[in-house]
């Protein structure tokens, strides 16, 4: 720049470029001020339940059925009944919210009738969750005589994440190029080949992050599971899953009576034994530490199935 | 078709803007017509993109679809696969009829299912399928029930040989498509419409995307295809149509202003329209 003259409108040119830039700057920081903010709430948090509930964070305690002495009690029941719901849920909430996601984007004409439902799916996701519980009050246990069982249970999270799932599973869909469908149909392939063999098994890693993002939602749900009649003090197991004898699995556990880790919790802060507090906050260390580890499996999947497949 | 139009003739679909290529031009013509396109139509909602269309594809020989953006070239291709039918709102009027069994590619009765699986087709930007070379090659023979392993190895080879890039992918036919670069994707496409033996290939501006060098080895492929199955080609490249086709169709305007043999057209063109075109004065 310095060999002979230098024009002077360049220092007005870089003068002007620096002040602009400015202005990326101030945006970095305070996405940066932002984030760190949220993730050190977070964090502050988690370390102050691991803090108050580190005298009970041991083996005994999720070993140990609930108890009236706060340094007996334990979360055994708890977390294999959120377990089973979780199971329930994933299994009834999976198949469904795909195959109405796969559906709307694939087969569905586009017309008002399935404008009211996209519509109607993606407001059910901001419908509170305790409506969710007062619905399944009156359908699962009472109309169709499933009881306060873990059944129960597991179909209402479904319910109440099936907009969540439907709604990620419809996205990642969508992120399927159509020049990939096209390549497909071009071949004689017909619309269920086009979705069995491509889009939906190039689409799994965002379908598989939705799922989870919908269960770990449920996992923590309180309201819907109180409302239909989760028992707050559980001194026994659901029957096994897995039996001895043939057929070696057993669904009768799906009727059974049940507790939930947030429950667990609930019915802990609410007593005036203050070991109690402290069995509280183990159970919410443990149970924001399996929501963490389930968005864990979330990110690895996807890291997963996208590796092969960058569009 | 015929190499010269007889001038009477000629003179009076000169008038009506279209070439027909039909009675006794396509009696003389050297090779037996493939597919013939009657009066076609076709309309995007009430938006009409092709209007009354004739032309007839002779069989194992390549013919070129030239014209501005926006002429209905690509249009036209698609209706071949019917491609549109993947479209809401879209409509074919006329006919396209294939020979020798002489059904119409485009009528209701016909399921476009099996029109696409006699006639591939080749897009316009490389779409390898994410999974393997092989698998690319191999999913026409899956789709149409193939199982035997030693079958589809056999076809993959033969197909990737055709499409002249066997030897570049023989040893890493289990690597992702994706791996490859933009001119050898395409011919892996290539070779995955040709595994199926497809009656007619339909090529869509199949060398846009890539690079003077892959450029060329596509369109000696094309070439090479020549004389084995029929080839339509879409191109807005007039150089590409002038050096791989036998004959070339100028659109304009959802209308097809002249058809004629490649040599003839581009030398000695018998529409204003067509001169202005290629000549550069728009387009």
């Amino acid at each position: 720049m310095s060999v002979v003259t230098e024009d002077p409108s360049i220092h007005a040119l870089r003068a002007d470029v620096s002040r602009r830039k400015l202005f990326d700057l101030a945006f970095v920081i305070l996405g940066l001020v932002v984030l760190f903010a949220s993730l050190l709430v977070l964090l502050v948090l988690f370390l102050d339940l691991v803090v108050k509930g580190a005298p009970r964070l041991n083996w005994d305690f999720v070993t140990s059925f609930a108890s009236r002495k706060p340094e007996n009690a334990g979360i055994l029941s708890a977390w294999i009944g959120t377990t089973l719901i979780m199971v329930v849920t994933a299994c009834v909430a999976m198949p469904i919210g795909v195959a109405a996601a796969i559906y709307l984007e694939e087969y569905a004409p586009k017309n008002w009738f399935t404008a009211i439902i996209e519509i109607n799916v993606t407001n059910l996701a901001g419908v509170p969750s305790i409506i969710y519980g007062l619905l399944a009050l009156g359908l699962f246990v009472y109309k169709f005589s499933l009881g306060q069982s873990i059944a129960a249970a597991g179909l209402t999270l479904a319910l109440l994440i099936l907009p969540i799932v439907i709604v990620a599973t419809r996205e990642a869909v969508r992120a399927v190029p159509r020049a990939i469908r096209e390549a497909a149909y071009a071949l004689g392939a017909t619309r269920w080949e086009v979705t069995a063999h491509h889009v939906l098994p190039y689409s799994m890693g965002g379908v598989l992050t939705g799922m989870i993002i919908g269960l770990s939602r449920a996992i923590g749900e309180t309201a819907p599971i109180i409302t239909i009649g989760a028992l707050s003090f559980i001194a026994f197991l659901p029957s096994p899953p897995v039996t001895g004898e043939f057929p070696f699995l057993s669904f009768a556990w799906l009727k059974d009576s049940f507790t939930a880790m947030p429950i667990q919790m609930f019915n802990w802060v609410s007593r005036p034994d203050p070991g109690f507090r402290v069995n509280a906050a183990a159970a919410g260390a443990i149970l924001l530490g399996m929501t963490l580890l389930m968005n864990g499996v979330a990110i690895w999947l996807r890291y997963r199935f996208r590796k092969r497949i960058n569009w | 078709m015929a190499a010269s139009p007889s001038p009477g003739a000629g003179r009076i679909e000169t008038e009506r803007l279209k070439v027909a290529v039909h009675g006794e031009r396509a009696a003389a013509a050297a090779t037996s017509v493939k597919a013939r396109a009657s009066n076609l139509s076709f309309y995007y909602g009430n938006v009409q993109a092709l209007k009354n269309l004739d032309i007839e594809i002779s069989d194992k020989r390549v013919t070129a679809l030239i014209g501005p953006s926006g002429c209905g070239k690509s249009t036209f291709l698609r209706c071949f696969n019917r491609m549109h039918d993947l479209t809401p709102m879209t409509r074919y009027e006329g006919s396209i009829r294939l020979f020798p069994d002489d059904i119409d590619l485009i009528s209701k009765d016909v399921d476009p299912i099996e029109v696409r699986m006699r006639i591939g087709m080749v897009f316009q930007k490389p779409n390898p399928f994410p999974k393997s070379i092989f698998e690319n090659v191999a999913y026409g023979l899956r789709v149409r029930g193939m199982r035997s392993k030693a079958q589809i190895e056999e076809h993959v080879e033969k197909a990737l040989r055709e499409a002249a890039i066997w030897d570049e992918v023989k040893d890493r036919l289990h690597t992702s498509g994706l791996s490859l670069s933009g001119g050898q994707q395409q011919r892996v496409c290539i070779a995955r419409a040709l595994a199926t033996n497809p009656e007619i290939l339909l090529f869509d501006e199949p060398t846009s995307a890539l690079d003077p060098i892959a450029t060329a080895r596509i369109e000696e492929l094309i070439t090479a295809l020549r004389g084995r199955v029929t080839v339509l080609i879409v191109t807005h490249n007039m150089q590409q149509a002038a050096r791989v086709s036998d004959y070339t169709a100028f659109m304009y305007l959802g209308e097809l202003v002249e058809f004629d043999v490649t040599s003839k057209l581009f030398t000695n063109p018998a529409k204003k329209a067509t001169e202005d075109y290629i000549t550069g004065r728009y387009g």
